[in-house]
């Protein structure tokens, strides 16, 4: 059962790294070189700042369009390209499969962010010629930008198990852009009174709230990170992920594969 | 003990907007298929052949009925260890390699890490993919891809084989490999079970065969049965270039080509018939009972079926 | 496992994994709170911030505006002494969106006034207003709230006229503007003049917390000057009769009054025996600055709630 599991795994990773997924990182590292270098140039005092803050959020950004635009086909396209029904004549369980692929894709964006981080880190070194003990936190921010994949990984598989790509993509997303904003959500749901409070509450627990996870600001100013809250993001990552990933799974063991 | 026990399989769709619509894809179907035969399944496009082997596969759900693989229940996963499955124009991972899809399917199979390199290679031999190293699926021909699904079916020696529309885009080359390989597997002693509505491939390899037309069961039956000579007429081909005058007084319909001569006779004038050629002296080549075809058959059963009263799908 | 009880830990997975995550958010809410809010004071560029936000720069400013009402409002009523960023939230929203008048009337209300009614920052509320009336030049209301700044937190009656007086000049001002001007000249510290701009301040307000606001003063302005009045008869009485009234019924007696006075609750005024006029519950006037027991320190929440 786990060998199965794994051997999805690895196969849908080495699918997405075939299809030239991680040339995204040709990409990403000339953008940040590039901005490393003009920064340097210019030199206003927040050159560490600005590689900081725009090297974060490009991995970030770069990291969450590879996991929905990967994510929605991972079903969908085997379903149209009937590679399937091949997979599920064999001894292996439709929730093998979910689980196979949600863990190849975010063993693809985890091998990613390795990469993206190594350059984050040499575009810092290039601006500041040192690192400082503070440069540890962009390891957790770093770590807590995983954990969203995670999330946004199992959201794009939820989708992906029952509707068509485009509109997996349009979901994925759009939960992306609520979920940036949920705990803001949160707060309009104690406003509102009678029943639009408590579907906005709900709607507001139901999304995923990332507002925890996005620590790039604060750790650009070498504000320290709480370990409690290191403890309670990577729980609320796996729960949320979790859920999601049962979702599909509902879904996927249910559903007719016409 | 039965290869397959289809029991009362059925399935209906809801179709429009609001999926209030039934629509019967398959009504319930009863069928059985032995062990060690070649099994064929018939039926225009349309008719149900893949709808039947996505419910047996466990990728569609029945509405009602139940079926019995190798004895087992046919949800039951450890039946799909002994199966092997070819879907219609598969289409495989695009970046792999036939070594790299084959050594991921024995993977999923169970086949055992040690085994699997060898049992790749000797089924790519199989089906004549030797020479594909390297090479990623995408840029097979259909023809090739065809034969990778066959490779991906057998790989694991199942023992009951499901093949939609496996002559599908083969030339004919290609399709003669196919019907070989399929003779092959059945002197392994397994059992095969095709869709197909291609009629000739049938003829040629099929124990028995069902007719499946709007999601009905038309006809079942070995095919020496449903096309015996029910007209009780005998053909007679003999080397000449005219017809003698006692064949015209048997009353034959004679027609001749080239150097041969073919007659339609009744079945009580054959001897008559061979007496007037010894007579004559002329060459004997063929003495065969008028069987129907297949596809007279196939005809026969589609069209009773529209015509008949009440008969709605 | 077959398919029905996979869908069955699939349903009881989802379930469990959807009330821990619920409980982990709730929880999140003590371990940071205010994360959030506090990320204001890190973006030192709002017009990059503008920029980045792609031309939804409006959508941002809503929300940043929620956030500082939320802000005040959560931390008002849980009686806090301070609101350093209610400042950076209102001004990182009129960067996104200059024309957002209520943020302005907002700092006008809560900005200036001192702990812990407000963040105690006038200077910055007055930033605020020049700012926004740099941005729409036509709205009379800015300059209303710049001079009631000046007014009410700074006493600074020339420039709290001088505002008065540009705002009266606009098309369209409300003719109080004109008032209000010639207020400030000559009877700037009095009763009436506050009277009315709290009056102002309420009618031209939808905000609920600035109305709210307006109405606290205003029954702390009735309460402080019936106090002073009644205050002053008590003097009064003194200097007739040489000694104290007994009761306020005897001053009301002596004062030709048609009955005892009452506060805007409907409670009677109090005499006390060393001849003190008090309000009898101090706490539902948190603004009033006479007719409290000596050593009391009023409690800046919001007892009237409007319907």
């Amino acid at each position: 059962m786990r060998a199965r599991v794994a051997h999805i795994a690895s196969n849908t990773f080495r699918e997405a790294v075939r299809d030239r997924v991680l040339y995204n990182l040709i990409a990403f590292a000339v953008l940040l070189s590039g901005a490393a270098i003009l920064v340097g140039q210019i030199s206003v005092d927040i050159e560490k700042l600005v590689v900081i803050n725009l090297g974060l959020t490009a991995v970030s950004l770069f990291g969450i369009v590879i996991a929905i635009f990967i994510g929605i086909g991972l079903v969908s396209k085997e379903i149209e390209k009937r590679t399937l029904y091949t997979v599920l004549s064999r001894p292996v369980r439709r929730w093998e499969f979910i689980v196979g692929k949600f863990f190849g894709l975010a063993g693809t964006l985890v091998v990613n962010t390795f990469f993206m981080a190594i350059g984050v880190f040499a575009a810092l070194f290039y601006v500041s010629h040192k690192f400082v003990r503070a440069d540890g936190l962009i390891l957790v921010a770093l770590y807590f930008i995983v954990l969203e994949f995670l999330i946004i990984c199992s959201l794009a598989l939820l989708f992906s198990s029952f509707s068509s790509p485009l509109l997996s993509a349009v979901f994925a997303f759009s939960l992306f852009v609520i979920g940036s904003f949920a705990e803001d959500l949160r707060g309009f749901a104690g406003m509102a009174h009678g029943i639009t409070r408590w579907l906005v509450t709900g709607a507001a627990y139901l999304v995923p709230n990332f507002s925890a996870f996005n620590i790039v600001s604060s750790i650009a100013h070498e504000q320290p990170v709480a370990a409690q809250l290191i403890l309670h993001n990577t729980l609320y990552a796996l729960f949320y992920a979790a859920m999601a990933l049962s979702g599909a799974v509902l879904i996927f063991e249910n559903r007719n594969l016409k | 003990m039965p290869a397959i026990e289809i029991l009362g399989l059925e399935k209906t769709y809801l179709v429009g907007f609001w999926r209030k619509r039934p629509k019967c894809a398959l009504h319930p179907l009863h069928l059985q298929v032995e062990d060690g035969e070649i099994f064929g399944f018939l039926g225009p496009n349309g008719a149900g052949k893949t709808t039947t082997l996505k419910l047996l596969m466990g990728l569609v759900f029945p509405t009602s009925g139940s079926a019995r693989i190798l004895g087992k229940e046919w949800t039951d996963p450890e039946v799909k260890a002994q199966i092997g499955f070819l879907p219609e124009q598969p289409y495989f991972y695009d970046h792999l390699t036939a070594h790299e899809l084959l050594n991921y399917y024995a993977q999923l199979s169970g086949v055992p890490p040690k085994e699997r390199s060898r049992r790749v290679d000797r089924t790519l031999q199989r089906v004549g993919l030797k020479d594909v190293h390297g090479v990623q699926l995408r840029k097979f021909s259909k023809g090739m891809l065809q034969r990778a699904g066959i490779a991906q079916a057998i790989l694991h020696e199942p023992r009951l084989v499901f093949f939609d529309e496996p002559m599908s885009g083969l030339d004919p080359i290609g399709r003669r490999e196919v019907r070989d390989l399929m003779e092959q597997l059945k002197q392994e002693g397994k059992t095969v079970f095709f869709s197909t509505h291609i009629l000739s491939d049938a003829e040629a390899l099929c124990d028995r065969v069902a007719i499946i037309h709007k999601g009905e069961l038309r006809g079942v039956g070995a095919i020496a049965d449903l096309t015996s000579s029910v007209q009780g007429k005998v053909e007679i081909v003999w080397h000449s270039t005219q017809v003698p005058a006692s064949m015209k007084a048997l009353g034959a319909d004679c027609h001749i080509t080239g150097d041969t001569v073919r007659a339609i006779i009744d079945e009580n004038q054959q001897d008559a018939a061979i007496d007037a050629l010894r007579r004559e002296r002329l060459r004997l080549i063929a003495l065969t009972p008028v069987r129907t075809s297949l596809e007279a058959y196939f005809v026969e059963k589609l069209q009773r079926a529209e015509t008949s009263a009440g008969r709605t799908v | 496992m077959n398919r029905r009880k996979t869908s069955w830990v699939a349903a009881a997975c989802l379930l469990c994994s959807l009330l821990a995550s619920a409980i982990l958010l709730r929880h999140s809410d003590k371990i940071r709170p205010q994360s959030t809010l506090r990320e204001v004071l890190y973006i030192n560029s709002p017009q990059f911030l503008k920029r980045a936000s792609l031309g939804y720069s409006g959508l941002l400013a809503d929300i940043y505006w929620t956030r500082a009402v939320q802000y005040f409002g959560s931390r008002h009523h849980d009686e806090a002494k301070s609101y350093d960023l209610l400042a950076p939230l209102l001004e990182l929203t009129t960067q996104l969106d200059p024309h957002l008048i209520v943020a302005y009337e907002f700092g006008a209300s809560f900005l200036a006034p001192p702990a812990p009614s407000g963040a105690g920052q006038p200077d910055r509320a007055i930033q605020l207003m020049e700012y926004g009336i740099k941005n729409n030049r036509d709205d009379w209301k800015l300059y209303y709230d710049l001079g009631f700044v000046y007014y009410m937190n700074l006493k600074d009656y020339p420039k709290a006229a001088d505002a008065f007086e540009r705002g009266s000049m606009i098309p369209n001002a409300h003719p109080f503007m004109r008032v209000l001007a010639a207020q400030m000249a000559q009877h700037a510290g009095e009763f009436d003049t506050a009277r009315m701009l709290w009056s102002a301040t309420y009618q031209n307000s939808q905000d609920k917390q600035i109305r709210t606001n307006a109405v606290e003063h205003l029954r702390a302005l009735r309460v402080d000057e019936t106090v002073t009045q009644l205050q002053q008869a008590v003097t009064r009485f003194g200097g007739r009769t040489g000694r104290l009234p007994a009761s306020m019924s005897e001053l009301v007696t002596a004062e030709g009054l048609p009955r005892v006075p009452v506060d805007p609750d409907g409670h009677p005024y109090k005499l006390t025996a060393e001849g003190r006029v008090e309000v009898r519950v101090p706490d539902d006037f948190p603004f009033a600055t006479k007719g409290l027991p000596p050593g009391y320190t009023p409690i800046p929440k919001f007892h009237y709630q409007e319907q």
